[in-house]
């Protein structure tokens, strides 16, 4: 058993004993909050076509591989292993992406060689980009987005970089 | 503009390689396929985010999410301070930086979007500055414990696969500081012109 196994049935009983003992009627609460998530819903479904259309036909042309080639020499002025350019390529952009090429450098490195730790942090401090920003903006009905692309992709650089340096310290 | 640049983009960029290494075929049946995947991820996502979205209605009405409001307010004043006018805002913005701390990623998207809502309303269509900073705080991973990760780690055969965990914070806390240094940045730098 993990962790997270535990903390989801004990965090809905406790708001449902809680509510409870505070006189709230939560299975009425419960589902006027979830008819709430469905009307959020209709407006992700557009972002997210938009989006994964775009991410898929990208991974099949084959100008991932491409662009993980040439990434992978600048990598490596920043002490970052040139193995793990996949990895920086598609985190922004699919989660279940990312999950399975960091399974795949740790299978073949090693869960403790130095790429597969780096694999492993790189996952753990940055998030899928574009994902977030598509479902975010897409339901709040943001056509203007602003600063938040460079703000996020910086978050994002630097986390990388400091995914590769965290673990040489620390390790 | 910037997530039609990135589309228009990838799309284009796709036609070009998929044309230059004979995977036209693969990039045309792509585009369907992601099609179908999005709706696919919202439909496996809807259960999720009616759930989370009722869960915070019961901590709404019962006061758990005002409490979490009054923990978080000190911090939050800083970095949102239109947002924390707002007390329904502020107290989703406290569930969804709970529910990152705690791993609870699929729960923390629907209370995110939550506040996301109540911060774009009236602003026509453009994202405030403290949009942007609640989206990049939510981009940049703020997990106390990454599970999944270390169900991977588990997963390739690694026999602690814990031991990450001091790395996984320096290397967020740093990439957190990166993201609103940059938002910080680049508000007052489109504020000039």
């Amino acid at each position: 058993m993990n962790l997270s196994s535990l903390v989801i049935p004990l965090l809905l009983a406790a708001v449902a004993v809680y509510g409870m003992g505070k006189r709230v009627d939560v299975y009425a609460a419960l589902t006027r909050g979830a008819e709430e998530g469905l009307t959020v819903l209709l407006r992700i479904v557009p972002a997210l076509v938009g989006l994964l259309t775009a991410v898929s036909m990208f991974r099949a042309s084959g100008a991932m591989e491409w662009l993980s080639g040439l990434c992978a020499p600048v990598l490596e002025l920043f002490g970052i292993p040139p193995e793990t350019a996949p990895l920086m390529l598609i985190r922004p952009v699919s989660g279940n992406g990312a999950l399975a090429v960091a399974s795949d450098l740790m299978a073949s490195h090693g869960p403790d060689s130095y790429i597969g730790r780096v694999a492993a942090v790189m996952l753990g401090s940055t998030e899928t980009t574009f994902y977030t920003i598509a479902v975010y903006f897409g339901s709040a009905g943001i056509t203007k987005t602003r600063h938040a692309v460079p703000a996020a992709l910086a978050a994002d650089l630097t986390g990388f970089a400091a995914a590769a340096l965290a673990v040489r310290l620390l390790f | 503009m910037e997530m039609a640049w990135v589309w228009s983009g990838m799309v284009v960029l796709s036609l070009l390689f998929g044309t230059a290494f004979g995977r036209l075929d693969a990039v045309a049946n792509a585009a369907l396929e992601g099609a179908k995947s999005a709706v696919d991820l919202s439909l496996s996502m809807a259960g999720v985010l009616c759930l989370w979205s009722g869960v915070m209605e019961i901590m709404n009405a019962c006061g758990i999410s005002a409490g979490l409001a009054r923990a978080f307010r000190p911090v939050l004043r800083r970095l949102l301070p239109n947002a924390c006018r707002d007390e329904e805002t502020l107290a989703a913005v406290s569930a969804n930086v709970s529910a990152n701390l705690l791993g609870l990623g699929n729960a923390a998207t629907p209370l995110g979007i939550r506040a996301a809502r109540r911060m774009a309303r009236g602003c026509g269509g453009t994202a405030s500055n403290e949009l942007c900073l609640l989206v990049v705080l939510n981009t940049a991973s703020i997990q106390l414990i990454p599970a999944t990760i270390a169900s991977v780690r588990a997963a390739a055969g690694c026999q602690t696969p814990f031991d990450i965990l001091p790395a996984v914070w320096l290397a967020s806390v740093l990439s957190v500081a990166a993201g609103l240094t940059a938002a910080w940045l680049l508000s007052h730098r489109r504020k000039e012109r």
